[in-house]
């Protein structure tokens, strides 16, 4: 290494400059689809440090080559040097997100489907309802630290796609649910029943964008365990189907 | 993770499932398979919407999808909800009554899908909570209709070799049945059953005869491996009979029947399938060893009548041949044919239903002259049969002609396998600009008496049509064209009752539901879809 880098503050400069390359290689190749933050695409999460169709830097560096055939992501036709920094790159973005998983899934897996309660409002898979966010492909979503705090504070983060609504008619029927779409003259989302409802605002007397989440804290609920459990359960869930 | 104001334990609604899929005739504000309901009628029951009111008439919403690609699909509408894919592979589902958006999911299919004929889509399946895709790289998805998360995802065939699915599935109990497109590919067509919950696959029936079946003596030597005889436009299904009626496309190579004598089972067929096990009960093949690309991918309708006298289970099919048909759905028995258009390759057809061919008119290697031509005097768009009017209503091309050449064709896995080259007669039309002479091909909506074969009326436009028909209960018909106007007609007269120009071509079935007592009726055009109800 040293002779290869003449000294440790030009391995340095040299480590801080595959980075930098790494980063402008992303912003140029990846960053239209992906985003800033390696989040923009639903499923798809950078930050978590997983991927559904890599494991290695290898298989990084294949996919990023190659595609995904059958989805939007294209074959690159970047030379070995560069797949190596943006997988470099890649891999730093889980680094700078945050803690790993490091709690016992299985038991986390108990929790989900029994004390927890989890299925009530949340889905993964075929199971569970629709009323909640759909946590199938969470942990190719979100980190373990992001998991953590949302089991911990709910309302420390909730996605614009997450928020719901409660809405009072003119009639004085009332609605709950989570918006799904919203414009200047309606609203649809998905009631507490899993109907899809569309409301038109000329009808509504009330309408209410919570800015709390209906979920409970469950810091005081599990144990310190439990709740590391939960995490790596919730970050061991990479697929969608 | 409990929510804490939403009340969990009440009922969920009722699902889409066998029953009411069977019954769909009698829930006329959805519109449930795509084409309404099993029979393949396209005949809505509602009728707030007359032949008086239909001139107040006006645009609710428009949805424009996000593909220049053209809009073939039928929607499903269920309780206000409507879902569709936008073309290649991209579903939605949307408010039925404002157009607004509930979630979107997009299927993005392989590059590797090579469609003939444009990557489009047609439609949707629904059963329970679950919707199903065939996608344009012959890959059957599933897809939660709530939340639109994907649930499995299949291969139905490999694209690399030319296979694509462009049509809508449907839903029969619990499998989900789909056929693949892909005869310019030299491709070996079928039809096949999976299971709704896993995906798995339950039953395939070849359209191309293959070893063990005696139809394989009907190709020469080993031509049935590239047969073709794609399957490409959803079937019908009677309950009563258990039994599944799908039209079968052309066989390949298309122009060139050279290396395939025989009559080349089942290309250009209507078949019987039992719904359980795909197992053929009855074919009849329209067009003998095609070389003109008549594929027989319509619709197959079904109608209970009296014929002669007697109540009969009726098969009705206006075939790109240029022949309305009229068979024993129980037997698939011969029962009339009739030309609906100008034709030059049969003289007619024979008792048992067989066309008396021409013998010169042929392909050649110096070109041929064909009516109809390759298009056909009908193709995939939806016809309508009328239970009021007892009339049957064919979209069709009228005086359709064309140079055809047969050329050597050589197989080669993926690549084109047509055998010929075509040359259009002058039609005038060149891009947006549409200058027709007297030997234009020209499209109208035809009102056939079933039982005779004869003409009630017709409805001429300039340029030739592309769009399904509707008819409902008030006796009106919808329907449009390439020129982009859309109509409704008085369906006893074929007069003209209203019309608005949607500026892009229909080439999808129009439809009609109800919500919250307002009867909407919706049409694609150009790629963005319409819907109207009466004016408020």
């Amino acid at each position: 290494m040293a002779l290869k880098c003449a000294g440790a503050l030009l391995c340095f400069s040299a480590a801080l400059m595959a980075q930098s390359s790494g980063v402008e290689l992303y912003r140029a190749n990846c960053l239209p689809c992906h985003g800033e933050d390696g989040q923009s695409i639903s499923g798809v999460d950078f930050r978590s440090g997983q991927f559904r169709h890599a494991s290695t830097d290898e298989d990084l560096s294949r996919l990023i080559r190659n595609g995904i055939p059958g989805t939007g992501m294209p074959p690159t036709n970047l030379p070995d040097a560069e797949r190596r920094l943006l997988v470099g790159y890649l891999r730093s973005m889980n680094r700078t997100a945050g803690a790993k998983a490091a709690g016992d899934a299985a038991l986390g897996k108990e929790i989900f489907e029994g004390k927890g309660g989890c299925y009530a409002c949340h889905r993964v898979g075929s199971k569970g309802s629709r009323v909640g966010p759909d946590l199938s492909a969470i942990g190719l979503q979100r980190n373990p630290a992001y998991l953590e705090q949302a089991i911990l504070d709910p309302n420390a983060t909730i996605a614009p796609r997450n928020r719901f609504v409660h809405v009072v008619m003119k009639d004085g029927s009332a609605l709950n649910g989570r918006r799904l779409n919203e414009d200047t003259h309606t609203i649809q989302l998905i009631d507490a029943k899993e109907r899809l409802v569309s409301i038109s605002k000329s009808e509504v007397r009330e309408y209410t964008l919570l800015t709390t989440s209906p979920m409970p804290s469950y810091r005081n609920r599990l144990s310190g365990a439990e709740i590391a459990g939960l995490v790596s359960y919730l970050a061991s869930l990479t697929e969608s189907q | 993770m409990k929510i804490i104001w939403i009340l969990l334990a009440a009922p969920l609604l009722a699902q889409i499932d066998s029953d009411r899929l069977v019954h769909a005739g009698s829930e006329p504000q959805n519109w449930l398979t795509y084409s309404g309901e099993y029979n393949g009628q396209r005949y809505s029951l509602l009728d707030q919407i007359t032949p008086e009111n239909v001139k107040n008439l006006e645009l609710k919403w428009v949805f424009q999808a996000h593909s220049t690609e053209k809009f073939e699909a039928t929607p499903l509408v269920v309780d206000g909800v409507m879902y569709f894919a936008a073309a290649p592979n991209h579903v939605f589902v949307i408010d039925a009554k404002t157009g607004r958006t509930f979630w979107d999911y997009e299927y993005k299919p392989s590059r590797e899908a090579r469609p003939c004929c444009g990557s489009v889509s047609r439609g949707l399946a629904i059963l329970g909570d679950t919707l199903y895709l065939g996608a344009l790289d012959a890959r059957l998805v599933a897809i939660d209709a709530k939340s639109g998360h994907p649930v499995w995802n299949v291969e139905v065939a490999d694209p690399k070799l030319g296979y694509t699915i462009t049509h809508a599935p449907l839903v029969v109990k619990d499998k989900v049945l789909v056929g693949v497109s892909g005869g310019e590919y030299g491709i070996r067509g079928f039809i096949a059953a999976y299971d709704a919950h896993s995906g798995k696959e339950a039953w395939r029936f070849y359209t191309v005869a293959g070893p063990g079946d005696p139809g394989v003596k009907t190709w020469q030597g080993d031509s049935w491996q590239h047969g073709g005889a794609p399957a490409w436009v959803t079937g019908s299904y009677d309950p009563g009979l258990n039994l599944v009626y799908w039209g079968t496309g052309n066989p390949g190579p298309d122009w060139n029947g050279d290396d395939r004598g025989g009559d080349n089972l089942y290309s250009d067929c209507a078949v019987a399938l039992d719904a359980d096990t795909g197992k053929l009960k009855w074919y009849f093949q329209f067009t003998p060893h095609d070389e003109f690309d008549y594929d027989a991918t319509q619709i197959p309708v079904l109608v209970d009548a009296d014929w002669n006298g007697r109540a009969r289970k009726l098969m009705m099919w206006a075939n790109r041949n240029g022949f309305f048909y009229v068979l024993d759905r129980e037997t698939g028995k011969f029962l009339s044919g009739h030309p609906f258009a100008k034709l030059n390759w049969a003289k007619g057809l024979d008792e048992a239903g067989r066309p008396m061919r021409v013998a010169e008119v042929n392909p050649t290697p110096e070109g041929t002259l064909i009516y109809p031509n390759l298009y056909g005097a009908t193709n995939w768009y939806s016809p309508s049969y009328s239970p009021r009017t007892k009339l049957f209503y064919i979209p069709s091309w009228q005086n359709s002609s064309m140079v055809m050449a047969k050329m050597p064709a050589e197989f080669t896995p993926g690549q084109r396998y047509g055998g010929g080259r075509s040359r259009a007669q002058e039609v005038g039309r060149r891009g947006m600009e549409n200058t027709p002479v007297e030997e234009s091909a020209y499209g109208s909506v035809l009102a056939i008496d079933p039982q005779t074969g004869d003409r009630r009326w017709e409805f001429k436009m300039r340029d030739v049509t592309a769009s399904g028909i509707l008819t409902t209960a008030s006796d009106l018909l919808f329907t449009g064209g390439r020129e982009g106007y859309f109509y409704a007609l008085d369906a006893r007269s074929g007069a003209e009752l209203w019309r608005a120009s949607l500026g892009g071509s229909e080439e999808a079935g129009p439809i009609s539901f109800r919500v919250e007592g307002k009867q909407y009726i919706s049409i694609a055009a150009g790629s963005a879809l319409f819907t109207f109800a009466l004016r408020d």
